[in-house]
């Protein structure tokens, strides 16, 4: 019988199989940040270990940096000390850091990619759940804890329990206006925040074969928000086109070896997926969050659903306290909700087309009165093209701030943050309570979206602005 | 990591679904370069209401925390196994787990118990009816055990897969197994191809 996509990668990767122990895997590439890796660091100074592969390992810094001031001290005393944890653990075990400041600084998950490290056929941790982001070329790509981090620091192996594969078709195309970020909410809110749990994921069908690269690692990177192990896309011509000539990508035979090794990595024919789920991408319109989970999601043209519409018991009572939490009403249409904050950027849309993408809507427009927009980079390379190609004018002309590389308003680890009750259409892809302040208010968008709720001040598409059409660039 | 056999303690009920890892540690946590100090951050939006069910008075002290369903989604932060054991829990029940909150905690000796939601639902039951009614988690046996006055006895045997088991049973440190089998790594990394990449300056 055939294999996955996935079983190929993991297969390729076993360095020890035994009746009744878990698989022990070989790990291609590790990537470490600030948060996670300082207990993983300490614990193998007490064990008196080393980095086992410090060629295979690359760390930057990006959840506490501020993303204004940049030249200036850290004024949080406690991120100060965190950043200055990792570069003292880099130095003193030999791991290459990209510090603030440095030009290629930016989140880890933009960074891998962009360095040619993100390879198919690789297995890529990083003690981050997005981490799936890597799986838009082809790699076995996965969060992890910090005691794994410590393991796979020490043995550049980790023991994993098997995993179960769910194939996710997206057939037809998607319509003008729509996006990955449209088609990943549609997708989490078709199959759940559970409904992953155990499985690889495989986007595939000919609404994936035409995303571009960037807009596959939107994809994949909320795989973790459906709960599932990781997310994949079979690699093709995009991803060797993305891949090639970027400085760690194979050069010369080495190049011509690994795309004939590449080619191989596609889901055979006769090979059974463990599910299968089904999407048509012509039936999907932009897609927003009105709840506390990426699963509580609903096309723009809907209205807030009434919690009492729900048969099963635990999701009434996560509606209703939803609801009480965003300060929403059942029925109040999802257009007539007002923001204060828009958030652009994370690993999730904080690429340069995603950039691309905001600033189409913004030219020649002004943000509402009262809004406050971010536009942030998701690596100093990102923000130095965005540059070049005059789009910081475009968003600063708008009224919005054009700020430093950084996971910034994502998550509450650094200054950028919402305040209790502040309303924000953000880009990045957790809506939790509190996740971008304690008691801030989140919908999850797509850049576009986000760009058109900025220009308006309710949540909004570009299809909504009446004074000008605007063209969707080809891909995102 | 500590050895788990079984453990026995008053439980508490929390009845909400797709507790996420940043409601049980929220994110300004996540600055500290240790594994201790993160028990007054557990679930630390939540604790500021009165009502909430860790601020009662009879749960104080539980030990099982006995959750709803999709338990620990999102952000795959250890610190939030840690905040829970720091907090004094012992062992978590819930229908379903995410996947990394899962590993994490047994690496941990947090043993995270899977029972079928009409269990949990009982569970939550009895121990709200009776707050002072001992839950028994028993890895030996795989058993989850409780009794309360009025109620029937609850007895549910659950599956933990058995390497995970012994790990737990024995505390083992998993990078002392790894490296028992060392040369099988030395092997396969000298069979790489070349063309996999290297993260050294270029």
């Amino acid at each position: 019988m055939g294999r996955t996509l996935a079983e190929k990668v993991w297969d390729d990767h076993v360095v020890r199989r035994a009746e009744g122990e878990p698989d022990l895997l070989f790990i291609d590439l590790h990537l470490l940040h600030e948060v996670t890796s300082p207990q993983a660091f300490d614990g193998l100074r007490k064990a008196g270990r080393q980095v086992r592969r410090t060629d295979l390992t690359i760390a930057t810094e990006d959840h506490n940096t501020p993303t204004l001031d940049i030249d200036k001290p850290i004024a949080d005393p406690v991120s100060r000390t965190q950043l200055e944890t990792l570069r003292k653990n880099c130095a003193e075990f030999g791991v290459r850091l990209h510090p603030l400041g440095d030009v290629e600084q930016g989140v880890v998950h933009v960074v891998g990619p962009q360095l040619g490290l993100t390879q198919p056929g690789t297995t890529v941790v990083c003690g981050d759940s997005h981490t799936s982001t890597h799986g838009a070329f082809g790699a076995l790509a996965f969060g992890i804890g910090t005691s794994q981090v410590e393991h796979v620091l020490a043995t550049q192996t980790l023991p994993l329990a098997p995993f179960k594969t769910m194939a996710i078709t997206v057939d037809g195309e998607l319509p003008e206006g729509v996006t990955a970020k449209d088609l990943i909410l549609a997708i989490i809110a078709k199959i759940g925040t559970g409904g992953g749990q155990g499985y690889v994921l495989e986007y595939r069908g000919p609404a994936i074969e035409k995303l571009s690269m960037e807009a596959r690692m939107t994809i994949c990177n909320m795989s973790i928000e459906a709960g599932a192990r990781a997310g994949m896309i079979a690699p093709d011509r995009t991803t060797f086109d993305y891949l090639q000539g970027r400085d760690h990508a194979p050069k010369g035979e080495d190049w011509d070896a690994a795309v004939a090794y590449w080619k191989t990595l596609r889901t055979d024919d006769d090979a059974v997926f463990d599910a299968e789920v089904h999407i048509d991408a012509a039936s999907l319109s932009p897609f927003v969050t009105w709840g506390t989970n990426p699963g509580q999601g609903a096309p723009l043209s809907a209205s807030v659903p009434d919690p009492a519409s729900y048969e099963d018991a635990s999701e009434r009572l996560a509606a209703e306290k939803a609801l009480e939490y965003m300060g929403l009403t059942a029925g109040q249409p999802l257009r007539e909700i007002t923001v204060d904050t828009v958030f652009v950027g994370s690993c999730t849309n904080g690429r340069i087309e995603d950039l691309r993408s905001a600033a189409s809507v913004l030219e020649g427009r002004k943000i509402a009165d009262g809004v406050r927009m971010l536009i942030v980079p998701g690596s100093v390379r990102v923000a130095l093209e965005a540059v070049a190609e005059g789009l910081d004018k475009v968003f600063t002309t708008a009224g919005a701030e054009w700020r430093h590389a950084g996971c910034s308003m994502c998550l509450g680890m650094n200054p950028d943050q919402l305040a209790p009750g502040e309303r924000s259409a953000s880009t990045s892809n957790r809506n939790f309570e509190g996740r971008q302040g304690k008691g801030g208010r989140t919908h999850l968008v797509s850049p576009q979206v986000a760009a058109a709720t900025a220009v308006l001040g309710h949540l909004a598409s570009p299809a909504d602005l009446s004074d000008a059409a605007v063209a969707t660039p080809a891909g995102v | 990591m500590e050895a788990f056999t079984t453990h026995t303690g008053r439980a508490v009920p929390l009845r909400r679904s797709n507790v996420d890892t940043d409601q049980i540690i929220p994110a300004h946590w996540l600055k500290k370069v240790t594994r201790d100090g993160f028990e007054d951050g557990l679930f630390e939006a939540w604790r500021k209401d009165p009502a909430f069910v860790l601020n009662q008075e009879v749960y104080k002290g539980a030990t099982v925390l006995v959750a709803g369903p999709d338990f620990g989604t999102g952000s795959s932060r250890e610190h939030a196994v840690w905040a829970l054991q720091n907090y004094g829990f012992k062992a978590v029940i819930s229908s379903r787990f995410a996947d990394i909150f899962r590993g994490n905690s047994l690496k941990n000796g947090l043993l995270t118990v899977v029972l079928p939601q009409e269990t949990v639902d009982r569970l939550q039951k009895l121990v709200e009816a009776d707050p002072t009614a001992e839950v028994t988690v028993d890895l030996v046996g795989r058993q989850v055990r409780a009794e309360a006055p009025g109620h029937s006895k609850l007895t549910a045997d659950f599956e933990l897969d058995e390497n995970a088991r012994w790990r737990l049973l024995e505390g083992l440190d998993d990078i002392s197994l790894t490296l028992r089998e060392e040369s099988s790594i030395v092997t396969y990394e000298a069979n790489r191809p070349s063309f996999k990449p290297r993260t050294l300056e270029v």
